[in-house]
């Protein structure tokens, strides 16, 4: 068994509103100091395979099919 | 004119589209989401508003890979008009027959209201009835109707006149409804057989309940 943790965000210079809203709402309860908040997803997967490079190769092309849109998202894979 | 209406589970406007095009004179066939082909002979496939498959993930992102939208993908390269409305537009970004993405409004509400547009170009199967700069007021009801394309995707729009349509004040003036780059309601492909718009036409097709200014937009596809 593997397990692909997936995290998916708005890429960099695509205006994330839950995260702006967050960061409104935490200087608005006065912690200070916060620079940026980006909200994503996560999305836990497992595989029946033992063979990590397979299963990284297979999740990656999960992500590019299915779980980020490209257009607008980037992902992460962490393979355990 | 014969036209198809698609339903995934959680559509919720293809009567609202069946009663329109009927209104307007002609046939329609609602075609479930696990039907592998088209019906013969159509002129037009219309994918409608609602919720398919709850939103999950992303709008539209597990509609997309439905039966039926295999077949709308072949129908729409071999030149077929599709048009996609609200959800519908959502579905047919996230399967690429158009470009852009549509993202959470800029304020995280869900906006239902009649709104303004500005017909951006008419040189086109959709919007040929309307006049360009010509701004009318059809209902918008949604989440996620935040467009997105990067800049140079944009470049690509505007030159090749792929923009539809644009949020837009009484004068036509562009205005900020839900973040989307300058205030695009729809656009349309390269080639000019797919259409996605975020407002309702089929919402609005009698003066009594506020506007009649989507008979005039759905009946482009008549020429």
């Amino acid at each position: 068994m593997t397990k692909a943790v997936v995290n998916v965000f708005l890429k960099e210079g695509v205006l994330d509103p839950q995260g702006k809203a967050a960061h409104h709402a935490l200087d608005s309860l006065g912690f200070d100091g916060v620079a940026d908040v980006r909200i994503g997803k996560q999305i836990i997967i497992k595989l029946d395979t033992d063979d990590k490079a397979a299963a990284e190769a297979e999740v990656k092309e999960m992500c590019e099919t299915l779980l980020a849109n490209t257009v607008i998202e980037d992902y992460t894979i962490e393979i355990n | 004119m014969k036209v198809a209406v698609l339903r995934f589970p959680g559509t919720n406007c293809e009567f609202d589209t069946q009663y329109a095009f009927e209104k307007l004179g002609h046939i329609t066939e609602l075609v479930w989401h696990e039907n592998e082909t088209l019906p013969v002979d159509i002129d037009l496939v219309v994918v409608p508003g609602g919720f398919s498959y709850g939103d999950y993930l992303r709008s539209g992102s597990i509609a997309r890979f439905s039966p039926v939208m295999k077949a709308v993908i072949t129908y729409a390269n071999n030149g077929g008009k599709v048009l996609g409305i609200c959800n519908g537009f959502q579905i047919l970004t996230e399967a690429g027959l158009l470009p852009g993405a549509l993202k959470r409004n800029n304020d995280l509400h869900f906006i239902s209201k009649h709104q303004n547009l500005c017909v951006i170009n008419n040189d086109n199967a959709f919007l040929n009835k309307c006049k360009k700069g010509e701004v009318l007021n059809i209902p918008i009801a949604h989440a996620d109707g935040n467009y997105y394309i990067d800049n140079e995707g944009f470049k690509k729009l505007e030159e090749n006149a792929q923009i539809l349509l644009r949020y837009s004040d009484e004068n036509g003036e562009p205005v900020v409804v839900n973040g989307s780059v300058t205030s695009i309601a729809g656009v349309s492909n390269e080639a000019k057989n797919v259409f996605g718009l975020m407002p309702h036409p089929e919402r609005a097709l009698e003066a009594l309940l506020g506007s009649e200014d989507g008979i005039r937009m759905l009946k482009g596809f008549e020429a």
